[in-house]
């Protein structure tokens, strides 16, 4: 059977649940919950790209595709699944440690609140949640930072806040292409 | 959009319990990440070999990266080369006749320099770098200026050694792995670089700003005698950074001091060279945390 004849097949009256499980596929454990967590912690490996930055400029990758992974498939990431991969962020971000384990773990948990408190979502609210809860962190990052940040020098983070902002719903539908070939179905036997 | 229906555990003691622990565990990782947040203020030391051992871990990936970005900009400067090679030629004449007279004079300068030195009894002792490495990224979502090396204590690179580029100083060494290194910039919030203007001995701190620039503040207070232009370097006070290693110039006069531009911009350093701390006693002093904050 050639490629085009396979594909349509696929969409005939056996075939037509687009996630479910069919003959002789189905979906795999190790890719459906397994890419959510390697995109976000690749993302949190943003620092080792080799760009030395002369200010604080590029988007916080890692907490970003938390939020969109969040945001576009809730329930799947536990809420305290923001102590492990926080740990990890801490590791190369170049915050104090403990930095991304508090803040993540509280966006975690945040996010469940807005969900409750607004369950009906679409794309503005969405992004509106989404670009709060950045600014709140890259704010409250530059607090917890040390060094002698004085509090009139926020203006330093604004072409970042700016960035992450308008980078968000990039990254989200980045990660909604990540959960098409998260629930891509493989080969099995049986 | 619907909202998702999971929430809702219903009758079943596993999924209940299974969502409390879900949320118990969260609020502990608030409680966790608040505690070290604390200890990280309080011992900023405390997690670095956990941090060291993690980018060692991750250093193939970053070399690669940093392989590929020094090749990439090899590639676009012989394109932007053949664009303009006449002016280039021309230029390049002027500045070597220009280059030789001052060749002579600093030859005259070495001379004289020499037979001051021998005045003094002092020894005329070279520098030699413990190690070569590249930058290989840097911490450019935080507000600190930290940047990854690819040496570590398998080449020699201790904590506190001073980093520098050709065209001047980088920053120092803050945290040791294997085969990787964290370095402070100079233009991290916490760094402070004694420093003296490199005609005379007017003295001064430069302090990093986050945003690529340094700031210098005067020690002795009074006119400002500083003017655009001016070139810093390194003054050898504290004992870490030996004199007369070029930092920064001037770009614009403050009322204590003055905004200047680091000479060794760092995004443009791709090769450093690694200094042996210049007083072998502001070692120990060195390896102590950064003064100014967490790190």
């Amino acid at each position: 059977m050639s490629p085009e004849r396979r594909m349509n097949a696929r969409m005939t009256a056996t075939h037509r649940d687009r996630f479910g499980k069919t003959i002789n596929r189905d979906h795999s454990v190790l890719l459906a919950h397994g890419i959510p967590l390697i995109t976000i912690l690749l993302g949190s490996l943003a620092p080792l790209l080799p760009v030395i930055a002369a200010g604080p400029v590029m988007p916080p990758f890692g907490f970003m595709i938390l939020l969109a992974w969040r945001i576009v498939r809730p329930g799947l990431l536990p809420p305290w699944i923001g102590l492990p991969l926080g740990a990890f962020d801490d590791l190369f971000s170049g915050q104090p440690f403990g930095n991304a384990i508090l803040l993540w773990s509280i966006a975690m948990l945040a996010m469940d609140a807005v969900e409750a408190r607004f369950p009906w979502r679409g794309f503005w609210q969405d992004w509106a949640t989404a670009s709060g809860m950045i600014v709140a962190y890259l704010v409250l990052g530059a607090l917890f930072a040390g060094g002698n940040f004085s509090p009139e020098r926020f203006i330093l983070i604004v072409p970042q806040l700016l960035l992450s902002v308008l980078l968000f719903p990039i990254i989200a539908r980045m990660v909604a292409f990540f959960d098409r070939v998260r629930l891509f179905r493989v080969k099995v036997i049986g | 959009m619907a909202p998702p229906t999971k929430r809702r555990t219903g009758h079943s003691k596993k999924a209940q319990f299974s969502a409390f622990t879900g949320y118990l565990v969260a609020a502990l990782g608030v409680l966790i990440g608040a505690g070290l947040l604390a200890l990280s203020a309080w011992k900023p030391e405390s997690m670095s070999s956990l941090r060291a051992e993690a980018t060692d871990l991750a250093m193939p990936a970053g070399r690669a990266g940093a392989e590929v970005r020094s090749d990439s900009q090899g590639l676009i400067q012989a394109i932007a080369g053949y664009f303009d090679a006449g002016n280039k030629n021309a230029r390049l004449k002027r500045e070597m006749e220009e280059a030789r007279v001052h060749l002579a004079e600093a030859k005259a300068i070495e001379t004289e320099n020499h037979r001051l030195k021998a005045l003094l009894g002092l020894r005329n002792e070279e520098v030699k770098p413990i190690a070569f490495a590249r930058l290989i990224g840097s911490s450019s979502a935080s507000t600190r200026r930290f940047a990854y090396l690819s040496a570590g204590s398998s080449q020699g690179v201790q904590p506190g050694m001073p980093v520098r580029s050709p065209l001047g100083l980088v920053g120092r060494v803050l945290e040791v792995g294997d085969a990787s290194a964290r370095v402070m910039l100079l233009t991290d919030t916490a760094s402070m670089v004694p420093v003296r203007r490199n005609t005379d001995n007017i003295v001064a701190f430069a302090e990093g700003r986050a945003d690529g620039t340094l700031r210098l503040r005067l020690i002795n207070l009074g006119i400002n005698p500083l003017k655009k232009g001016d070139i810093f370097v390194t003054s050898g006070a504290g004992g870490i950074f030996r004199p007369g290693i070029a930092v920064a110039m001037v770009e614009k006069v403050t009322h204590d001091g003055a905004m200047a531009l680091p000479l060794a911009n760092p995004a443009a350093t791709i090769h450093v060279a690694i200094d042996p701390v210049w007083v072998p006693q502001a070692a120990e002093i060195a390896a102590q945390p950064a003064p100014g904050g967490p790190q």
